[in-house]
């Protein structure tokens, strides 16, 4: 539905995206996650014919956004980083406007239009003039506006930025509903928004795709497995040597020592954390000293996140 | 290109643009009107549309200082961008919104020969030719708006820039009278008129290089000119001046002439600065 080949995006000293390729092939919600000033939006543009490239090429639907513009264009509904919306109509004006312009007419337009304010739920708003709305509500005006033309491929960038978390959360809930029929790309540098929404993510670090693939696959491609807390009653050094014999420990760290109570961090190899935490609390009882806490910590997506983005800096 | 010409026009009659214009243009050919017409008792009626041509001065930034500045103060040119429609016609439904709304007080003012008519002796196609040309006039004014308008994003900067462009094409003429007409003049008005070229492509194409290199190569020109053929130069910019002058082909029109060359000079005009408005939004995407 959407392909993206050997992008390349330059002004004029600095790369801004650098051969950039992906392919996404069916519907649901994908992320598009980078830090600021990856290259998000300049490639979201690009994508949506707003921008131009300086190598590489746009497939949307298996139109060339260059060689084909109007067909591809009219495969994709955009809502940029800031709604474009015209304040002084209402939101039923706008999208009249809108819908035309997609080369909607007569009852196929009312329909369309009677559709997309119910998806985003803007009906009672939509004889008000869009200065008069809240952000939230402009938002879903915007994503209302980029629905028309029933787009294969939906793109919106950063579609919960600047809302308060009620909001937030309403528009999470619509992007999901979204996403059962068609493919949303959005954009965001908010961990936890995308692995909350996105059955797939795509990491992008100065321009360049470092990673593309579903939260949990992410979180078992990285190195480490995860890292077990460890509280007991009894010295460090005691505590130390208990779990020392144990197989598939790879590091142990003391983080406080006391006489009656001690923490380590126990780093785990390469097998399942789950099934060391089990062998320590074993390891532990069978010495008969008493565990306090024993808290198993998997890699969580922010340290992938870190981990490739950082990566991305050093090269 | 219907879809952006039919909310560019309801957007006019959002705002009190499209009226203010309206009310301009009618005000000031009525008093016009009322001097020439009714005071004076003259029956040319283009002595009244040569009296009215004055307020294109403020009322054509008026009507275009936000046509594209505004779009892209409010950041909505993404949308444009975005919509499967093309550049040119988003530029010529603009254009042809323009149009219309000039259209309708010209409507208006066209009835008023039939009235003076009615009594006393009106020489109708001149009235009516002249009436043509003030709309061409108008629509060159038009699209040199659009244009100002599509460099900017702030309204107040591109009304500026209309007013003082299109004041000084009024004058243009009567100042020519005052430049020099030596070579050495006219060769340092070249070479400033070859920078302002470089400028003006570097501002529109956004290559820096290409600007500087057209506008190295012309001043080259005049200076070669100079050296070589002073006397192919001599008198050049004053002529330049009022072969620009948009006002002056209009008057033509008004002492009696149908000019087909000024027409053509008008529609000519009308074109080059689309095209230039065109490659204005062409360049956003491409920098």
């Amino acid at each position: 539905m959407l392909q993206v080949e050997h992008l390349t995006k330059r002004y004029g000293a600095v790369t801004a995206v650098d051969d950039l390729s992906f392919e996404i092939e069916r519907e649901g919600v994908y992320g598009f996650l980078g830090p600021n000033g990856a290259g998000k939006s300049t490639t979201m543009n690009i994508m949506t014919g707003c921008l131009s490239a300086t190598a590489g090429t746009v497939r949307i639907s298996g139109y060339d956004i260059y060689e084909s513009p109007r067909e591809a264009k009219r495969r994709v509904g955009y809502l940029p980083e800031q709604p474009p919306l015209y304040l002084g109509e209402t939101p039923e004006e706008y999208l009249r406007f809108v819908g035309e312009a997609k080369g909607l007419r007569g009852a196929e337009l009312r329909r369309q239009i009677e559709a997309v304010v119910e998806e985003t739920g803007i009906g009672d708003m939509r004889r008000r003039h869009i200065s008069a709305l809240s952000k939230g509500y402009r938002q879903r005006v915007g994503i209302a506006q980029a629905l028309l033309g029933e787009p294969d491929t939906v793109i919106l960038d950063e579609p919960t930025v600047g809302l308060d978390p009620l909001q937030i959360l309403e528009i999470r809930a619509l992007i999901a509903s979204l996403g059962e029929s068609r493919t949303v790309l959005i954009s965001s540098h908010i961990l936890s928004e995308v692995q909350a929404m996105c059955s797939k993510i795509l990491i992008i670090s100065h321009g360049r795709l470092v990673a593309f693939d579903a939260p949990d696959d992410l979180e078992a491609r990285l190195a480490s497995p995860g890292e077990i807390s460890v509280t007991a009653e009894t010295d460090a050094a005691a505590a130390q040597a208990l779990v020392a014999g144990i197989p598939g420990v790879s590091g142990v760290e003391v983080v406080s020592d006391s006489p009656g109570r001690s923490r380590l961090t126990v780093t785990a190899g390469t097998g399942d954390v789950y099934e060391l935490s089990k062998e320590i609390f074993l390891a532990f009882a069978g010495n008969n000293t008493a565990l306090c806490e024993l808290g198993v910590r998997k890699a969580s997506l922010e340290d992938i996140f870190l981990e490739l983005t950082e990566g991305g800096e050093a090269q | 290109m219907t879809a952006i010409f039919t909310h560019e026009l309801r957007s006019y009659f959002h705002t009190l643009t499209a009226w203010l214009f309206a009310a301009f243009l009618l005000c000031f050919t009525g008093i016009g009107a009322m001097m020439y017409s009714i005071q004076a008792a003259v029956s040319n009626f283009e002595y009244v549309l040569s009296f009215g041509c004055l307020i294109f001065v403020v009322i054509v930034p008026l009507l275009t200082m936000r046509v594209i500045a505004e779009e892209r103060r409010q950041k909505t040119d993404q949308l444009l961008y975005s919509l499967p429609v093309s550049t040119v016609e988003v530029v010529l439904g603009k254009y042809a919104a323009l149009i219309a709304l000039y259209l309708a007080p010209l409507a208006i003012i066209a009835v008023y020969p039939l009235i003076f008519a009615q009594f006393g002796d009106v020489y109708l196609p001149t009235s009516y030719g002249s009436l043509f040309a003030f709309f061409l006039l108008g629509a060159a004014l038009l699209a040199v708006g659009m244009f100002v308008s599509s460099l900017t994003e702030n309204q107040g900067l591109a009304a500026g820039v209309g007013i003082a462009l299109i004041l000084f094409n009024y004058y243009s003429v009567s100042l020519s009278e005052y430049v020099s007409t030596s070579a050495l003049g006219s060769v340092v008005a070249l070479v400033a008129l070859a920078c302002l070229v470089g400028l003006l492509l570097k501002l529109l194409t956004g290559s820096g290089s290409l600007g500087y290199w057209a506008g190295l190569a012309l001043a080259t020109l005049s200076a070669a000119l100079y050296i070589l053929a002073p006397e192919s130069i001599e008198g050049l910019v004053p002529e330049i001046m009022s072969a620009l002058s948009l006002f002056e082909r209009f008057y033509v029109f008004v002492n009696g002439v149908f000019d087909l060359k000024a027409v053509a000079f008008y529609l000519s005009v009308i074109g080059f600065f689309l095209f230039l408005t065109v490659q204005s939004l062409e360049k956003r995407r491409y920098n």
